[in-house]
């Protein structure tokens, strides 16, 4: 199967837009299920407002949200797949600046020093680009997430050391959701990386904090943690908004990587309610978007 | 928990009367203000030529669409989508924007710290929460962008929104000392030590 560079950069265009715009359904089945489970008034209310707002959304075709947040494509190429891989990346890249500039979009990315916008939702190194390779034939897949610097802003690492054993992944986890409080914008997925290097680390926590709710860890010790730790979270009562209430998290989602022998690396990253993305699947049929 | 519908500006007096638990609802003017904007005006001098005093001031950067210029978007912008971000970041402007400029009213998510808190109590101020990421919803509170100022900072420019039925927001911080975020906080940190053990940290 070949790839039209064309296509995809039409495909990356339209993701940024539909995942800013479309809540995929496991996140809204989320925010229902929490708001039927719900005992504090103030909660209910909060959770109420965000359901009315995925329906205004989808009434007027607006934005879920405001915050167009950094682009990130993950890219999976399957097998029996031809593609100039540079090509991609550029075309990637032009279909996320096109977006930003057609919609129009707010940008939100600006240079690290010069804080200055070029208002492509462009830069150095962004749009996040990761490409990864799947054992599925002649399939490529194009997932888009806009991820939001609320929640983005609440991304912690802690190189513990084995002494502190799993208590301090445990310990870790229950103090970032206290310090984030309402900042990352309630319920959240509370990604968690466990293992690694530091970056792999940080990278399996984004990939936890972007998983569909519902799916669980691949590995036994990790899906066992994550089960533990969702129960565990939601009796802090931190709530919707950092405003009190039972729905502090939908989950807590685990991934994990082997380590070092010294080494007990921990990452939290979270996800807002408005947990967004988008997926584009290219194969020999043509192009199927969904989540 | 009485609910309040001000058109503004406001006067110090309104405010004094709100306490936590309350609810709000804006009509008038609405301006929009965010970290560039902040930075700009209060450690780079530059000054608004807006009249702040009294009115309530958003934590946002909205989406918004160049248009030419013309009764109905006199500023020549068309919101698109107006939401609000987090507050807490841009905790050291809130005495500087009360006391040089006289806002009264921070309209944010995620709540504000205890510098904000001891101004709002010194000079007459209130943090009224809106539900962050509900911006499609609020974005059909805003009749139209009358003004910008700053606009070199785009989108973080200083924005005049006129808003009709901009709510109901709660008063999570009030003038008399009292925060929610606070109040929670305090109440999550005594529940850790039973989470903890619930985990079997030891």
């Amino acid at each position: 199967m070949n790839i039209d560079l064309q296509q995809v950069e039409e495909a990356a265009k339209e993701l940024y837009i539909r995942a800013l715009k479309i809540l995929p359904p496991d996140i809204k089945a989320g925010i229902a299920a929490l708001a039927q489970r719900e005992t504090d008034a103030t909660a209910r209310t909060i959770l109420g407002t965000m359901i009315r707002n995925i329906s205004v959304a989808e009434d007027t075709a607006n934005l879920l949200c405001q915050d167009t947040g950094i682009p990130i494509y993950n890219v999976a190429i399957g097998r029996g797949v031809n593609v100039d891989g540079y090509g991609l990346k550029q075309a990637i890249r032009a279909g996320c600046e096109r977006a930003t500039r057609e919609y129009p979009l707010r940008s939100s990315v600006v240079h690290p020093v010069t804080r200055r916008n070029e208002h492509t939702s462009c830069g150095r190194g962004v749009p996040v680009i990761h490409i990864d390779f799947s054992d599925i034939d002649e399939t490529l897949e194009i997932e888009m997430i806009p991820k939001g610097s609320g929640s983005e802003n609440s991304s912690w690492l802690k190189m513990a050391v084995p002494a502190d054993g799993v208590d301090a992944i445990k310990t870790f986890v229950v103090d970032c959701v206290l310090e984030s409080g309402g900042k990352s914008c309630p319920p959240t997925i509370v990604g968690v990386g466990v293992g690694g290097t530091a970056d792999l680390c940080v990278h399996l926590a984004k990939q936890a904090a972007t998983r569909a709710l519902g799916s669980r860890c691949a590995d036994p010790e990790g899906a066992q943690l994550e089960q533990t730790l969702s129960v565990a979270v939601n009796q802090l009562g931190v709530g919707p908004q950092g405003l009190g209430g039972d729905a502090t998290a939908f989950a807590v989602h685990i991934e994990t990587a082997a380590t070092h022998i010294t080494m007990n690396p921990v990452a939290v990253n979270m996800q807002c309610h408005s947990a967004r993305r988008a997926r584009a699947t290219f194969t020999p049929r043509g192009i199927e978007y969904g989540f | 928990m009485a609910h309040h519908d001000f058109t503004t500006p406001v006067g110090e007096a309104a405010i004094r009367a709100l306490r936590v638990n309350d609810t709000v609802t804006l009509n008038g003017t609405l301006y929009g203000i965010r970290d560039a904007t902040q930075i700009h005006m209060f450690d780079r001098g530059r000054k608004t030529r807006f009249d702040l005093a009294g009115h309530a001031v958003i934590h946002t950067a909205p989406n918004v669409r160049k248009v030419a210029p013309s009764a109905v978007h006199p500023a020549g912008y068309a919101p698109v989508c107006v939401g609000t971000t987090t507050s807490a970041r841009m905790e050291r402007f809130t005495r500087p924007l009360m006391s040089q400029y006289g806002v009264r009213m921070i309209v944010g998510k995620g709540g504000m710290l205890a510098d904000s808190l001891a101004t709002f109590a010194e000079l007459g101020g209130v943090y009224l929460a809106i539900v962050g990421g509900a911006a499609a919803l609020e974005t059909t509170w805003i009749e139209q962008i009358e003004d910008v100022d700053l606009d070199d900072l785009n989108p973080e420019s200083l924005w005049r929104f006129r808003v009709k039925g901009f709510g109901p927001l709660l008063v999570a911080m009030d003038s008399h000392g009292a925060s929610l975020y606070t109040e929670l906080k305090k109440a999550a940190a005594a529940r850790r030590a039973a989470v903890l053990t619930s985990l079997g940290v030891k």
